[in-house]
């Protein structure tokens, strides 16, 4: 609210003009050392324009800034920040890389730092498929289980992760082929499903009945070689248990039949040609944490 | 109201006031002339100066009952100031025995038999609201009581007048000595009172840092020049503030930079007490002398003590002004002046504005009325607040719990069926002493525990050291058979860990989760 400025009568001082509820605002003198203060700041932004990163200039390059005398920089502060904490690390990184896994984990400190540079070398290099709580999704194992197709020692993961699940590239990147039973002729239709059928009985998950009953036939032939007798599969050959309830790909007559007709030939890059062996190391510990390593 | 103050006094701080505003008030009107030029007079309102210097105040020592309460005031506040870092308290070997410490490096505060960690900061907050509610009490029931009597800017400032009014002397002493040509006893005089108040502020910055480390140790690296440099830092930055704000700045803090004097404007009511002038009574003023009649006049016989004595240069007989801190100066001045005369004394008094209402409508006066709608919230909310804090005081834990359950992947299925959940525990023994706590499930059953690299003997107990936090990974593993007690995927159950010295328990209650069916 404003009214026109006049003469208060009790302290013979003008009103702004502004008022509030009835309370008028007096135009008082500012004390003197207030305006002084305030041109102190003045001249000390002044000072901070000369001596810190202040304005934005366009210069034919582009847009950059002054630079000030002292040269500051928050990335450059930043950067150093880092390289000190890096530093700091070192010696036990240099520990971890150089070390057995037996003696990390009994060694609660390196442990420790083993499992949190794991962590953050897993977002950056194996969440994109795995997930980033490890979880997985179809055809990219959940590593936070107890289900291996490789293993699920720290030797066997830390081998997985330097060379890798059919990776071309690598001559010791682990290998398996399961044929493509449908796609190949090795199998009619009717019996792809036959055996699916069975392979469904061997957790439970179905009942046994005349066409499992094929299927164990067909299975006995053409599956157990690789998966064993009984379906509970071989680490050696990365040949998946069947008798389980963890499906990589899915547990549903459908996709088993799918699986069995057209196989599956899921890839992960060797490692040991991007990542230094500690980190590696790091690695297997923090996958091996997630509550399934064995 | 009419003033009659000597105005050609220019001593009076506030008669250099009378005489700027009078000068405005007669300032002439704009002459119109008929060159059609306006001519405007350099004392016009129009060329009013923005910018106002400082008119120095030389407060008289005051002496009398509320100059008593002051300087006992001001010997227990400097005295706790000064002497707490110094009190020691055994807290056993591993925790340091100062009384009152605030440990940044720990991130421990120490409060006698009280400590406090990082996560129990809200002590504090509740101290600060408790603070708060008594001040809003304080200042409903007798106004500003904090300003006037126990705010640091209040205290130092007086202590600095003190020393300045035993090197230079009393009030006229000062004005004269200020308008004194420049001489040897001046200098002497100004550099000794410099030189004292530094000392002065010195000793209030040096006394802070105690605070944050042990005291002996600290004062014995401060003389060796061994100390932290962020000690000598600290102590230099609370130098210059005292120096500065108690010294040099005084009542000019008060007046512009303080908040405080404008909230607590809306605090008063027709009930508080506040210090005033009694003009009903006072009024007419004017001189009188000895053996004069009394008759048809006013008791204020405008002596001016009232504003001499004022620590913020302003006249009490003006009214209630937002410059005032209530101090009561003027009231031990004026009392002084009313035993000589004569006449009842607390002509200046605390008094309430419907008390002067009633004076001034020929009513008795009434006793101050303490039961009123906000003396009564703010007293409920101090016991309310006081009452919670001392509770959760006394029955916190000595064990601290917290579980964090993993949210990525929210649960896992494993190989046989059963299902399992990550847990985070994090155990805090705030005992001077390792203990080893011992955790189990509640609320569920035929869940197993486990965690990495640790084998099913010692699952569950857990050896945290002195003084600190451990942070557990638990694996909560829910067999096949048992998925029956999930309810759309969900369980209840609590975490419990115990003590197994002491044999305290504490819970955390959690859930375990499972695929929604
Ligand atoms: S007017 Fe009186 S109570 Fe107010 S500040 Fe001055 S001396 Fe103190
Ligand atoms: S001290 Fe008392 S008598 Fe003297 S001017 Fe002030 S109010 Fe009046």
């Amino acid at each position: 609210m404003t009214s026109a400025p006049h003469k208060d009568e009790i302290s013979g001082v003008d009103t702004t003009g502004h008022e509030w509820d009835g309370i008028r605002e007096l135009n008082n003198p500012l004390p003197k050392w207030w305006i002084y203060s305030f041109y102190v700041c003045i001249l000390w932004s002044i000072v901070y324009w000369v001596l810190m990163p202040a304005w934005p200039i366009l210069t034919t390059d582009g847009w950059t800034y002054t630079k000030g005398l002292l040269g500051y920089s928050q990335r450059a502060v930043v950067t150093e920040e880092i390289q000190d904490a890096q530093a700091k690390l070192a010696p036990f990184r240099d520990k971890i890389a150089a070390s057995e896994f037996s003696e990390i984990v009994t060694n609660p400190e390196l442990m420790s730092i083993a499992v949190a540079g794991g962590k953050a070398a897993f977002g950056d290099n194996c969440a994109p498929c795995h997930g980033s709580g490890a979880q997985g999704a179809v055809g990219f194992p959940n590593l936070n289980d107890d289900d291996w197709i490789w293993g699920g020692s720290l030797d066997e993961i830390h081998t997985t992760l330097q060379h890798g699940i059919r990776w071309d590239a690598d001559d010791d990147s682990r290998f398996s082929q399961m044929p493509a039973f449908l796609a190949d002729e090795i199998l009619e239709r009717g019996q792809v499903e036959d055996v699916a059928t069975y392979v469904l009985t061997l957790n439970g998950s179905a009942e046994a009945n005349e066409q499992s009953a094929r299927g164990a036939v067909v299975f006995a032939e053409q599956c157990a070689s690789c998966h064993g007798a009984d379906g509970t599969g071989n680490m050696e050959l990365g040949a998946p248990n069947l008798a389980d309830h963890i499906w990589l790909y899915g547990g549903d007559l459908p996709t088993i039949v799918e699986t069995v007709s057209y196989s599956r030939t899921g890839v992960m890059p060797a490692w040991s040609t991007r990542l230094s062996e500690g980190t590696l190391k790091e690695l297997a510990l923090y996958v091996h944490s997630l509550g399934g390593g064995q | 109201m009419t003033t009659t103050t000597d105005i050609n006094d220019t001593s009076s701080p506030l008669s250099t006031l009378v005489q700027e505003a009078k000068g405005l008030a007669a300032a002439p009107h704009d002459a119109y002339h008929d060159d059609g030029e306006t001519h405007v007079a350099v004392n016009s309102e129009r060329n009013r100066p923005l910018y106002a210097s400082r008119i120095k105040v030389y407060p008289k020592l005051a002496k009398g009952f509320f100059r008593r309460i002051k300087w006992a005031v001001m010997l227990v506040t400097l005295g706790i100031y000064y002497v707490t870092p110094w009190i020691r308290w055994d807290r056993g070997l591993n925790a340091p025995d100062q009384a009152v410490l605030i440990d940044f490096p720990h991130r421990k505060f120490y409060f006698f038999f009280i400590e406090i960690w990082p996560q129990e900061v809200y002590y504090i907050t509740g101290l600060l609201i408790l603070a708060s509610f008594v001040l809003f009490l304080v200042t409903s029931i007798a106004g500003r009581v904090w300003c006037g009597y126990a705010c640091p800017q209040t205290v130092w400032t007086d202590l600095f007048i003190y020393v300045e009014k035993w090197i230079e002397g009393d009030r006229n002493a000062r004005i004269k000595l200020d308008k004194a040509p420049l001489s040897l006893s001046k200098i002497s005089k100004k550099v000794s009172k410099h030189s004292i108040w530094l000392l002065i502020a010195f000793a209030t910055g040096g006394a802070w840092v105690f605070y944050f480390d042990d005291a002996p140790t600290l004062a014995n690296n401060l003389l060796n020049l061994s100390a932290d440099p962020s000690a000598y830092m600290f102590i230099g930055l609370f130098a210059a503030s005292t120096y500065l704000l108690g010294g040099l700045a005084r009542e000019q803090v008060c007046t512009y930079m303080c908040p405080w004097p404008r909230i607590q404007g809306a605090m008063f009511d027709d009930d508080s007490l506040l210090v005033s002038y009694k003009d009903d009574r006072g009024e007419s003023r004017g001189k009188h002398k000895k053996g004069a009649s009394w008759e048809g006049r006013g008791d204020c016989i405008d002596c001016g003590a009232c504003v001499a004595v004022c620590p913020m240069g302003i006249d009490i007989r003006d009214g209630m002004q937002l410059e005032c801190i209530q101090c009561a100066l003027c009231i031990d001045a004026c009392n002084d002046v009313m035993k000589k005369v004569d006449r009842p004394l607390n002509l200046i008094g605390y008094d309430t504005p419907a008390n002067k209402e009633r004076r001034l409508k020929g009513l008795p006066e009434v006793a101050v009325n303490l039961l009123r709608p906000r003396t009564v919230i703010y007293t409920f909310l101090l016991i309310a607040v006081s009452a919670f804090m001392l509770t959760t005081l006394v029955t916190r834990a000595t064990i601290d719990l917290n579980v964090l359950r993993d949210r990525n992947p929210l649960f896992v299925q494993l190989s046989d069926g059963a299902l399992r959940n990550g847990y985070t525990i994090k155990v805090i023994n705030k005992e001077h002493v390792p203990q080893v706590f011992r955790v189990s499930l509640e609320g569920i059953t035929g869940a197993v525990l486990s965690r990495q690299f640790v084998g099913h003997e010692n699952v569950s107990d857990i050896n945290v050291p002195a003084d600190s936090l451990k942070s557990v990974k638990f694996y909560i593993t829910l067999p096949y058979a048992n998925r029956g007690q999930l309810d759309n995927g969900e369980a209840d159950l609590n975490i419990v860990v115990q003590n197994l010295t002491t044999q305290e328990t504490v819970k955390n209650a959690t859930v375990f989760r499972g695929p929604e069916d």
